[in-house]
């Protein structure tokens, strides 16, 4: 939703990683399944949603819906290696890279390797549950052990509005005060809520862009400002480093 | 002489797998045990998910700390009856918040650790939860458990086909490592509003089942999004116990009642 996002602007280019080598799920939720890589001589090339929208994931270099990836972490590594060196991505605007849970392997390399490439930061999502939070605060410890910055927090699944009654159930509830609290706890910035809509599940099933099919939404504003507020963090980190010497 | 393994008095071992995360595989391995338990079982849990190992805090045991005897590790003992005992790396963290930020070999030696070092006693189950994927800790712990020739694999989903994806994956996982599928549970499976008792499927409906059909295994049933579920989890309470006529109860004892079916089916 994110790329669909930054994409929406045509004079972006960009660009939308998949680390999760057990688990790709984004080649199906950009309505790429069954699309393959192809070699040229400057490289792999991304598989393009839209013409400044490309996708890189290894769900491309599987031949089955059945293939699974039993790899240990220094495979995994290496392929992640091969995605950032061997992939012709082009000038970009905005490189996503989406990861598993945990922080583990895949996580420790991604920031190796492109610690030369000056990430911006991290996006970390969470459920409003303690559960979940509690998962979320080791990842933050994360992101400071290795000194990634920290875009901000969405807190997801944040209450659900019953279609028929439009009463609120929170079906993950916030027992000890859900991201908003963890946040002003720990210092960082919340980015925003999303709701529960089982439009959002759908969409991603069939590949189409949420944002697109369901404007109205109140998912979709809450994305859509959440949006902005990382496309302005990415903004005045840049005027930052611009205008220092 | 030979040493009696942790794992000889251990009846019956299954593992819970998925290929996706969050669909709710320690909240299926709480609730299965605490199901058996019920049913006048004793049930270990052995929570190898080493970066976010949520057992502990769903039994509100989280602060507590494991002790060394002359075999191994003692686990932690929940409830008035103490008949779930648990192991976590959890137990092992000098502050809850801490990051085990480990890269696969060192995930390996201590999941090792895991299944031989516990003195879990005797058993009638041993409930093993994972961290999603099909990578070193899902490898490891099979290897470290065939000589005890596991009962098992329960695999859990949600009904949405990006879930259902990465579970078939997880199937062949099972099928490459000799490790049989007990069946498919579909969790998240439609909300029921405690309003108006309208159903919405939140994250479709079906995925799983039919990924059960195609798969040629059993599937164990729907699991319903139940806020009393979540609570519970959250406070570390007895669902099982306390909310019997809740939405998700029927469908998690019944899943309990297949994995007792399966034992019987296995030792006759």
């Amino acid at each position: 939703i994110l790329a669909h996002g930054l994409a929406a602007d045509e004079a972006k280019q960009v660009a939308l990683l998949d680390i999760d080598i057990c688990g790709p799920s984004i080649p199906k939720m950009m309505g790429l399944e069954g699309e393959q890589v192809h070699q040229s001589g400057s490289g792999w090339s991304p598989v393009y949603v839209e013409e400044n929208l490309g996708v890189m994931s290894v769900g491309f270099l599987l031949s089955s819906p059945d293939d699974a990836v039993i790899w240990r972490g220094p495979k995994k590594n290496g392929l992640i290696k091969q995605f950032l060196r061997d992939v012709d991505w082009g000038e970009i605007d905005y490189l996503i890279v989406d990861t598993p849970p945990g922080t583990s392997d895949e996580h420790l390399s991604i920031v190796q390797y492109l610690s030369a490439a000056h990430i911006d930061g991290a996006v970390i999502i969470t459920t409003p549950q303690e559960i979940s939070l509690q998962d979320v605060r080791k990842e933050i410890n994360f992101c400071h052990k290795v000194k990634l910055p920290i875009i901000g927090v969405v807190e997801n699944m944040s209450g659900f509005i019953c279609p028929k009654c439009k009463n609120e159930s929170q079906i993950f509830p916030p027992t000890t005060g859900g991201a908003e609290k963890m946040c002003q706890n720990l210092n960082v910035s919340l980015l925003g809520k999303v709701p529960l809509d089982p439009q959002i599940g759908k969409n991603c099933d069939k590949g189409q862009s949420f944002l697109s099919e369901a404007p109205e939404s109140p998912a979709t504003s809450s994305y859509r400002n959440i949006i902005q507020r990382i496309q302005e963090y990415c903004d005045q980190r840049h005027f930052q480093e611009d205008n220092t010497i | 002489l030979s040493e009696r393994s942790n794992l000889a008095g251990v009846q019956h071992i299954l593992l819970v797998l998925s290929g996706k995360g969050g669909v709710g595989k320690s909240t299926i391995s709480t609730q299965l045990a605490l199901a058996l338990r019920h049913s006048g079982k004793k049930v270990g849990i052995l929570d190898v998910d080493l970066c976010g190992p949520s057992i502990p805090r769903m039994f509100q045991v989280q602060d507590s700390d494991v002790h060394q005897c002359n075999s191994g590790w003692v686990p932690v003992f929940v409830g008035q009856d103490k008949n779930i005992s648990l192991m976590s790396i959890a137990f092992l963290l000098e502050k809850p918040d801490d990051a085990v930020v480990w890269r696969g070999p060192k995930k390996n030696a201590l999941i090792k650790q895991f299944v031989a070092d516990v003195a879990w006693g005797d058993l009638d189950f041993l409930i093993v939860d994972t961290p999603p994927g099909t990578s070193d800790e899902h490898i490891s712990t099979v290897e470290a458990l065939r000589p005890y020739k596991p009962l098992g694999a329960i695999l859990v989903t949600t009904p949405q086909a990006v879930s259902v994806g990465d579970v078939r994956r997880e199937l062949t996982f099972c099928k490459k490592t000799g490790l049989k599928v007990l069946g498919i549970v579909e969790n998240m499976s439609g909300f029921v509003c405690p309003h108006c008792s309208e159903c919405t499927n939140i994250f479709s409906k079906g995925g799983g089942e039919e990924l059960a059909k195609h798969a040629g295994v059993p599937f164990l049933g729907c699991v319903p999004l139940d806020p009393q579920l979540s609570q519970s989890l959250e406070e570390g309470k007895d669902f099982i116990q306390e909310f019997p006529k809740s939405a998700a109860f029927p469908a998690l004892a019944h899943i309990a009642q297949q994995v007792l079916d399966e034992t019987w089916q296995q030792s006759s």
